[in-house]
């Protein structure tokens, strides 16, 4: 008897202490869990304070009027912020007016018309295709698109334009092969696949049940898209292009090789421009003093303000669409 | 039966067809030509040299050995920097945080970093590392704010995938770990994590190949350096960035070597990601 009162007194005890072990463990690695968490915010928020505080030079001499003011001179010190905007959205405008309608082509074409062997091969080239680097498009643009544009293409267009009003001076001229329209064409390229495989992925959330029953009332290819999957799937595919949208406007390396470099607005889109992040990337290594590094992040800052804006958006409107579709996006 | 209507809908359908057979054909030919003038400029530039020298000067023979070391210092501190605290934060959404706000703000943060301008990453690392004067040893450019943008990649990729594997772990094994009394901390790091292995390690697989392209984040960083060095703390070569700064130059010979350097690293990135597919298609 007094052998397994003891032996029952031992486990009582290592029990107790094993328990606490697991207890402490338990709390420490919830504690670790919890503190990755609150470094992802604080990367985050660094980000914004970062670039808030770089810019603090800059934005205290010029202002909103950083915003609005063209001038971009070195010399002089006055440093304005619109042209590299202005490139930026109108890069951004041409590329996802030319990406959006082909990646949601490419989209219907694998969910709906493509045999189902050709299916798996052309969705996974797709998606290998959306994952390379951004420089390769860069150099392509500069190196194969650029100059065969400027020689085949280019003259061409701005002849084929040159009597009709508007259009005359969007495509006007001299034909130099890089420029904004090329720098919207090489990004549409590359935000392509991305843009493809999203609302792939999103139509496939389309429920077989309604779309057979249209097809059950007669409905064409057309129809069922335009009115049954389209609108069902509406809010992913709208988040998904501006998912896209918000990687086209703080791109980098696939624009700064053909965007040419000009702080000079111009209406015609074959035009030399600049975006903010070619301006960041060309000059930042470069900038002799402290007012000039800090213009350029002042820059950094209105992109962050952008793509935050376009991305916030897109992540409120994949949300919603997630929760309604059930989880599968 | 209206006739008409009927031979209207079905041309309209047929273009509508032909529409996105065309977009298909347009979007696949625009990448090959990508990928072919990729692959034809590399070949040409490839060379036992590539891997034996260092960057050279204007009008000597060299290849891109400093740059390939460099670059895999870089993404390797930044995946083991990057991976543990991916796993953790992710682990915190899928099994602590839930539905908390706590949570949401967390994984709407991650969202945004996700598709953030990796340019700006450049930026955040710069004025935090390079251009600070508390830290005596980290300041200036070095291999260690390199690997410390490219971590801030990593991370989000890593969150996302770990926290979307592990809620496809089904509550049942959670509960049978409670059931034998295993503790949160036990039944997680021994049932949940082991269940989604797989994706997990994906997840990493995605992240190296998204960095392994990424140039941006290193230009004001890392910074570059033509001789070999595996130095912390001092500047390092990474492939993207000699690609960069080799095609910005006019030198024939410097496109010849870059080229060869954008083969090798797309050649990389696609083998990951088909790597990082095969695990995934291994666990469905």
């Amino acid at each position: 008897m007094a052998d397994i009162a003891v032996t029952e007194n031992i486990a009582v005890t290592s029990r107790a202490r094993a328990l606490k072990r697991f207890q402490a463990s338990d709390s420490i690695f919830r504690w670790l869990t919890g503190g990755a968490s609150f470094l992802i915010m604080a990367i985050f928020l660094g980000i914004l304070l970062t670039l808030i505080g770089g810019s603090w030079l800059a934005l205290g001499k010029f202002g909103w009027q950083f915003l609005t003011n063209s001038s971009w001179n070195a010399v002089t010190e006055n440093f304005g912020a619109f042209p590299a905007i202005y490139g930026t959205l109108v890069t951004s405008i041409i590329a996802m007016v030319l990406a959006v309608p082909i990646g949601i082509g490419i989209a219907i074409f694998l969910t709906e018309i493509c045999p189902r062997s050709l299916k798996r091969p052309i969705g996974i080239a797709i998606e290998l295709l959306a994952g390379i680097p951004s420089i390769i498009y860069g150099i392509w643009g500069l190196f194969v698109f650029a100059p065969y544009f400027q020689t085949h293409a280019q003259p061409w267009i701005i002849d084929l334009f040159g009597n009709v009003p508007i259009m005359k001076d969007l495509f006007a001229g001299p034909p130099y092969g890089f420029g904004m329209f090329t720098a919207g064409l090489i990004l549409a390229i590359m935000v392509l696949p991305f843009i493809a495989s999203v609302t792939r992925d999103v139509f496939e959330t389309a429920p077989a049940m309604l779309k057979e029953a249209a097809y059950g009332t007669g409905c064409t290819t057309w129809e069922v898209m335009w009115r049954i999957v389209l609108p069902f799937t509406q809010a992913g595919v709208v988040g998904g292009c501006m998912l896209a949208l918000g990687r086209a406007l703080g791109e980098t390396m696939a624009v700064t090789f053909v965007i040419g470099n000009s702080h000079r607005i111009d209406p015609s889109l074959f035009a030399p421009a600049t975006t903010i992040s070619a301006t960041i990337a060309n000059e930042f290594a470069e900038a002799p003093d402290d007012m000039y590094k800090s213009a350029l992040i002042a820059c950094g800052l209105v992109l962050m303000g952008l793509t935050f804006t376009v991305l916030a958006a897109a992540q409120l409107m994949l949300r919603g669409f997630e929760r309604r579709a059930g989880g599968k996006a | 039966m209206n006739r008409a209507l009927y031979v209207r809908r079905r041309l309209v359908n047929r273009m509508f067809l032909a529409l996105s057979i065309a977009a298909a054909g347009v979007g696949m030919v625009a990448l090959g030509l990508i990928l072919g003038a990729l692959i034809v400029n590399g070949v040409q530039g490839l060379s036992p040299d590539l891997f034996t020298m260092n960057t050279p000067a204007p009008g000597s023979r060299g290849g891109l050995a400093n740059a390939i070391v460099g670059s895999l210092e870089l993404n390797g501190i930044a995946v083991l920097i990057g991976t543990p605290i991916g796993i953790l934060g992710g682990t915190y959404l899928a099994e602590y945080g839930r539905h908390t706000w706590i949570a949401f703000f967390v994984r709407f943060a991650n969202d945004i970093l996700l598709s953030a301008p990796s340019i700006l990453i450049g930026l955040f690392i710069y004025e935090l590392v390079v251009a600070q004067d508390v830290i005596e040893e980290l300041h200036g450019f070095s291999a260690i704010a390199g690997a410390m943008a490219l971590a801030v990649i990593v991370i989000p990729v890593v969150v996302r995938t770990t926290e979307n594997m592990l809620l496809l772990v089904p509550n049942t094994l959670r509960e049978a770990a409670a059931s034998i009394g295993a503790p949160r901390a036990i039944s997680i790091r021994a049932v949940t994590w082991r269940a989604a292995r797989a994706g997990i390690v994906t997840g990493v697989l995605l992240a190296l190949a998204r960095i392994s392209g990424e140039t941006a984040p290193l230009m004001f960083t890392a910074f570059g350096n033509p001789n070999m060095s595996t130095n912390l703390f001092q500047p390092i070569s990474a492939l993207p960035k000699v690609i960069y700064d080799f095609f910005n130059s006019a030198l024939d010979d410097w496109h010849r070597i870059a080229w060869a350097g954008a083969l090798i690293i797309t050649a990389t990135v696609l083998t990951l990601s088909v790597f990082a597919r095969l695990l995934e298609g291994r666990r469905s």
